[in-house]
């Protein structure tokens, strides 16, 4: 039997177990539901921010068309309704089916609000009302207002950028929190579940009838790919619902964004989980029980915690500060803060390469390192192996 | 080129300052069924995992065929470790074919095998069930299942007898049986000796990380000073011969132990000479009193 038909026995096993538990189909079920929850959330507050309806009585109804006009303008969909009875639409506005009434005749309007008027709506109206105001004076005047107004339109600043802000900006800083916050998500819960794999593993003792017959490093890939198999294909899952729903519900452009953090979310998945899963199946080889576990999972869990919250904190901060771009290249933040960054735009090509150089070399010789300890703590059940023994030989 | 003889030469290991074994040696031969004898700690569990490779020696090999074995010949050995181990979440069919795969066979070969010996071993309406939820006597089953799935060259079993219902344990020795007699040689630890005694072709006794004792049962109670039961009123008139050692003396009836070169048929007719003499036999030592006597002594000289 070749090396790699074990290796590709032990991981579809660890895949395919995975796969079928219940906790598997459920979290994945949860996590979409949340996902979504929030996609339709975001919508439906998006929505509401943004629509206003104004009751308009009497002579203010010839208002309507340049209102809704000038609060377009201003990033505000505006609805406008005639009302017969003032006192009626008072009631609808404390209600709150009606954001303001207007009353009165230009140039004397009266609004009516419940709380704080809104302030855009307020200028936009004053604006209004200005503009008929000046067109019926110039008009008096004997001047052309479609003269002036074309005058006026024309002078504006003529604004230059020295550091231009992309106009994604907002929605590359939120695909990058969330595929920053994916990645951590994933590489903390499947490389809890390696360590539990190597752990049931060890204390069923069925780890030495599989020692009779395959390797340990065969073992120990075999699990690491099976597990990561299973957390890529949730992340896949994840996102393709994700994305999809984004675009469905218009709550971020997703198109280019958003497929290039797929790929980079994808690729330091593979990075990180190779880099993490081997320490953390290292770690759970020194003890024998599930209730041991946690002592010798803490210090690599703080690690990408530290690296998660630290480096948003940076990352909404700073992008392309001092600090972030360098943790952003050492290997045990970086599958965390690089695809961050990547998805910021803010990351230039040297630096993810470098990235990735380290990380392939860390893995390199973390898997040496992780598969010697693993190697000679996993058939010593009992006590705590302390590393230092494991490190011998 | 000595075939199908699993050969343990001169295997020694240290564990820091404890000797665990001390040129450990014996074979056990095609078609023969071997039992490995000794009280807790004697070296009999690390004998089998350095066998199984699972524990690598200080010094000595293991020879399968005569050549050393490796991952190669391993995967042709079946084992059950002295720690039961299966996946306790695993479905039994799922977990048989598994292992089976894992030692080299193919997926359908796999299927075959394991289906054909969860019907043999009764394990049939299991069959979907998860390890965990079945009786530890099935679960036993499952292990033997588990360590002959890939229909094993070589049998190398550490207490397969210990937790096993008496139905159990025929399943269990029937199939031993019946897998040395198609020519694998099984070794198997226990500390059931009577069984032992019942079963094995050969017997292997440790003590403190050495064998001791080893062959087949026959010549193990044969082996040492011969015994004789003597009941008669007196024992006095064994005073008077040379060589004769009165070990035990119950009533009227004791235990003599006879150097080498006496001859028996004198101590009988001094026996008569001096009274009636009920009985007289030739006292053979059975496999328990045997394992206590080497154990004992060793514990003395060490």
């Amino acid at each position: 039997m070749t090396s790699a038909r074990a290796v590709s026995l032990v991981a579809r096993r660890e895949f395919v177990t995975k796969v079928r538990t219940r906790s598997f189909l459920i979290g994945t079920a949860v996590i979409i539901a949340v996902l979504a929850g929030y996609v339709v959330l975001q919508s439906v507050l998006f929505d509401d921010q943004q629509r206003s309806v104004v009751g308009l009585s009497g002579q203010a109804t010839q208002l309507a068309d340049p209102l809704r006009e000038k609060a377009k303008a201003f990033g505000i969909d505006l609805e406008t309704r005639d009302v017969t009875t003032a006192g009626d639409a008072e009631q609808e506005v404390r209600d709150g089916s009606l954001d303001a009434l207007v009353t009165g005749a230009p140039p004397e309007l009266k609004m009516i609000v419940k709380g704080s008027g809104d302030e855009v709506l307020t200028t936009a109206l004053n604006d209004v009302l200005r503009q008929q105001v000046l067109t019926a004076q110039l008009a008096e005047a004997g001047i052309n207002p479609q003269e002036v107004a074309q005058s006026l339109a024309n002078a504006k600043v003529d604004v230059t950028a020295l550091e231009p802000v992309d106009p994604q900006q907002g929605q590359r800083l939120a695909i990058g929190l969330i595929v920053a916050a994916l990645l951590y998500y994933s590489l903390l819960v499947y490389g809890t579940m390696v360590a539990q794999g190597v752990v049931e593993e060890k204390s069923s003792r069925v780890v030495e009838i599989l020692l009779a017959t395959v390797r340990p490093w065969q073992l120990l890939l075999g699990k690491v790919i099976g597990l990561g198999a299973v957390g890529l294909l949730q992340l896949l899952v994840i996102s393709t619902v994700g994305l999809g729903l984004s675009s469905a519900f218009d709550v971020v452009d997703v198109g280019a964004v958003g497929g290039a953090a797929l790929l980079t979310g994808v690729l330091w998945y593979l990075l990180g989980f190779f880099l993490y899963a081997t320490v953390f199946a290292a770690a759970a080889s020194l003890v024998s029980r599930q209730e041991e576990l946690q002592s010798v999972l803490t210090p690599i869990s703080m690690t990408i915690i530290v690296a998660f919250v630290a480096g948003i904190n940076l990352m909404i901060g700073s992008p392309s500060g001092p600090t972030v771009t360098v943790l952003s290249m050492l290997p045990p933040f970086a599958p965390i803060l690089m695809p961050g960054r990547m998805a910021l735009g803010v990351a230039p090509a040297w630096q993810v390469l470098l990235a990735v150089a380290l990380a392939l070399l860390a893995i390199a010789a973390i898997t040496w390192l992780g598969g010697k300890v693993y190697a000679n703590a996993v058939l010593r059940t009992g006590a705590r192996v302390k590393l230092r023994e494991a490190l011998k030989l | 080129m000595p075939e199908g003889v699993l050969e343990i030469d001169a295997v020694s290991k240290r564990y820091g300052e404890v000797v665990a074994l001390r040129d450990m040696s014996f074979d056990v031969r095609a078609g023969e069924l071997f039992g490995f004898v000794g009280s807790n700690g004697a070296g009999k569990t690390t004998t089998m995992r350095i066998a199984l490779g699972v524990l690598s020696a200080d010094s000595g090999e293991v020879r399968w065929n005569g050549r050393t074995v490796d991952l190669d010949t391993r995967r042709r050995i079946g084992y059950m470790p002295e720690e039961r181990g299966l996946y306790p979440r695993m479905k039994v069919l799922d977990q048989l074919v598994y292992l089976a795969e894992l030692h080299g066979m193919s997926t359908n070969e796999a299927h075959t095998s394991a289906e054909n010996w969860i019907a043999r071993l009764g394990l049939r309406d299991r069959r979907t069930d998860e390890v965990q939820r079945l009786s530890l006597g099935n679960q036993q089953r499952v292990q033997l299942a588990a360590a002959l799935v890939h229909e094993p060259d070589v049998l190398v079993l550490d207490e397969p007898f210990s937790g096993l219902d008496p139905v159990a344990v025929d399943v269990m020795s029937q199939v031993l049986r019946e897998k040395a007699s198609a020519g694998v040689p099984v070794v198997f630890s226990s500390h059931q000796l009577d069984l032992v005694e019942r079963l094995c072709d050969r017997v292997g006794i440790v003590s403190a990380g050495s064998m001791v004792a080893s062959g087949t049962v026959d010549e193990l109670r044969s082996g040492g000073a011969p015994r004789l039961v003597v009941e008669s009123p007196t024992t006095v008139w064994t005073a008077s011969l040379d060589g004769v050692r009165v070990i035990e003396k119950n009533g009227t009836r004791c235990v003599l132990e006879l150097a080498d070169g006496v001859d028996d048929q004198a101590v009988l007719h001094a026996a008569l000479a001096a009274g009636p003499v009920h009985e007289f036999s030739r006292q053979r030592p059975s496999l328990t009193e045997l394992f206590r006597n080497v154990v004992t002594t060793e514990g003395r000289s060490a």
